[in-house]
């Protein structure tokens, strides 16, 4: 952010000033829209229903309870049953993906693989044509035959051409001459791959990584399209499904609940939605400081040559 | 093939052998994923049934995209997806580059460290999330909105049942999720910008407005304008993330909120429709690959290093 060193050793005039305002003014207020949408849901996690259904969602919590999250917690195992098939889901989909798109990568930056441009275009075909969701749903659904499978939530997100595009260009910027001195030194393509150029691109697994990650923290609609069985709803699914039928959700609360002495009804609606909401982000929104800067690295090298 | 070709070729088959295991995964990952389905397309001129199969289905010619264009739905979500792509790249460029320049104009670092990281912060979580929000917002009986609006005295509005209110809420979600991931690309281009051009500026009396409107702006034009055309090869793309988890199911709003792509999916999915889904999606298709030709010519006149094939 360079460019403002140049006005700041001599006098400011009317004009910095103004501008001063307008920057740290703007800047300020599209912060707190951004902020202010989750501290609504956490208010509201820690409202009483009651204060809810009286003066609606605010930005303070009303009539402080913790009633919201005993409930989410009535029975734990349902959103921890979420919670492990999505942190399987990440770890396996990240590991295989990062490996799948760093050996390809790898493969389409060696200038002495003559057909690298020819392979390079047959990825990068299939961003500009696709044959569309419905050939796409017959190949998952009946061909392949993926109903309610934990792949079906694995394949869809495992390759990405864009991903592949980054980590591409990350390899093409290392120095030739390291891949050609440890050929002379006898090693194999996979060696060099694992022990030399995987090593250097650290900070390029890492971005990647993250987008991968990511894509499978917060994937929904393969879990739609291909998921019945509710015991294996990934987290953002199994949010949706209980924010959209939090009836049936608490119907489930209730009948699973030690003793079972409760009734459904007497459960909050409103508040129980946004602790579940709470309790489903809560680990993203508390890793995000620490790898923000990798994303910020991901998207400059992806604008570069996307 | 020349004899002397064939000995070449797999003379070559046999020296690249390790890089063609290499690729072979992912290789046949996109042939299975990608291409195979592009094979599927012949559904969009069939009846198709479940016995039958993509195969077996008899064919109907024309039948599915007869009825796609007659019911008038084909010119409803057209026009809505490309509306919409339209206002996003608009609304999402103007105040993406506004937050950059702006926020590199911030001298207190940690002011700027803190405002960015925040508008950084709905990148990282779901549509469904975002879905939970605006009904904490936007919600007749428990939004935020309404109880303000009531609380100065006006007469809530039931948005949810109000189409033309759409527009807004979605472009305002749309602007929101994206204006911190989005704004990083501008500052990158603006950390770009030769440090001697101020200079210069600065000596020749130029005032701070003048340093961004004469400097800063025109020399991210380049990147401005070539991830506005960038944006523009997606225009008939509907993120049906967002319309999905906004709208959902609520066919009062579908009038202002309906775009291709939650269409394609409704034709699947609700009235399990494959024949008309399979039109809607190879009209889609076709549209996007043409808008990316013409696109990438655009690019290319503009500056070769920038095209995409």
């Amino acid at each position: 952010m360079g460019s403002s060193s140049h006005t700041s050793k001599i006098k400011r005039g009317k004009d910095a000033v103004a501008l001063d305002i307008i920057a740290y003014g703007f800047c300020g207020i599209i912060a707190l829209v951004c902020l202010v949408p989750f501290i609504m849901i956490v208010s509201g996690s820690f409202s009483s229903e009651s204060a809810i259904i009286q003066n609606g969602f605010s930005l303070l919590p009303q009539d402080f309870s913790l009633e919201a999250y005993k409930t989410v917690f009535k029975d734990p195992m349902v959103v921890f049953r979420a919670y492990g098939t999505t942190i399987g889901l990440t770890i396996v989909g990240t590991v295989l993906g990062l490996l799948l798109q760093t050996m390809t990568a790898y493969v389409l930056s060696r200038k002495e693989f003559e057909w690298r441009n020819q392979f390079s275009f047959f990825f990068y075909f299939t961003t500009l044509f696709s044959g569309g969701l419905v050939p796409y749903y017959v190949l998952m659904t009946q061909t392949l035959n993926l109903r309610d499978s934990y792949l079906a939530l694995l394949l869809p997100l495992l390759f990405s051409v864009y991903n592949l595009l980054i980590m591409k260009s990350y390899i093409v910027g290392l120095p030739d001459s390291l891949i050609e001195a440890a050929k002379i030194d006898g090693c194999g393509e996979f060696r060099i791959l694992f022990r030399i150029v995987m090593p250097l691109i650290k900070p390029a697994l890492a971005t990647v990584g993250l987008f991968i990650a990511l894509a499978y923290w917060n994937d929904w609609y393969n879990a739609m399209l291909y998921i019945k069985d509710t015991n294996k709803y990934p987290l953002q699914y199994f949010l949706y499904q209980q924010v959209n039928d939090i009836e049936a959700y608490k119907k489930l609360l209730a009948n699973n609940a030690a003793g079972s002495a409760v009734s459904a009804i007497s459960l909050p609606t409103q508040s129980l939605k946004m602790a579940l909401t709470i309790v489903v982000t809560g680990p993203i929104v508390l890793a995000y400081p620490l790898v923000q800067k990798y994303f910020v690295q991901g998207i400059t090298i992806g604008a570069v040559k996307g | 093939m020349k004899k002397n070709g064939w000995k070449g070729f797999c003379k070559k088959l046999y020296k690249y052998r390790v890089f063609l295991l290499m690729l072979a995964p992912a290789v046949i990952y996109t042939l299975i994923f990608s291409y195979y389905p592009m094979t599927g397309i012949v559904m969009a001129f069939k009846k198709y049934s479940y016995a039958g199969g993509i195969w077996g289905s008899p064919w109907n010619g024309f039948d599915n995209f007869k009825f796609f264009f007659k019911s008038g739905q084909a010119g409803l979500v057209t026009r809505n997806t490309v509306l919409y792509n339209l206002a996003f790249i608009a609304i999402n460029t103007t105040m993406q580059i506004a937050v950059a320049v702006l926020l590199t104009e911030i001298r207190n670092k940690h002011y700027r460290k803190i405002t960015q990281s925040l508008m950084f912060l709905p990148y990282f979580i779901s549509w469904v999330i975002v879905g939970v929000m605006a009904f904490n917002i936007f919600s007749s009986d428990y939004g935020f909105l309404n109880r303000l609006i009531e609380t100065f005295g006006g007469t809530p509005i039931k948005f949810y049942t109000t189409p033309k209110a759409w527009p807004f809420i979605l472009v305002f979600f749309n602007v929101w999720k994206g204006i911190g991931y989005g704004s990083v690309m501008y500052l990158a281009a603006i950390m770009g910008i030769d440090t001697s051009i101020y200079e210069a500026a600065r000596i020749d009396g130029a005032n701070v407005f003048q340093r961004i409107f004469k400097v800063t702006i025109p020399m991210i034009m380049p990147t401005t304008i070539i991830l506005l055309l960038l944006s523009v090869g997606g225009i008939f793309k509907g993120n049906f993330d967002m319309f999905y988890n906004l709208v959902g199911s609520n066919g009062l709003l579908y009038n202002y909120t309906d775009v291709i792509d939650t269409l394609t999916f409704r034709a699947l999915i609700s009235s399990n429709d494959f024949g008309m889904s399979a039109a809607v999606g190879l009209y889609q298709s076709v549209l996007c690959f043409i808008t990316v030709v013409i696109v990438n010519k655009l690019v290319g006149l503009y500056d070769k290093d920038y095209t995409l094939f």
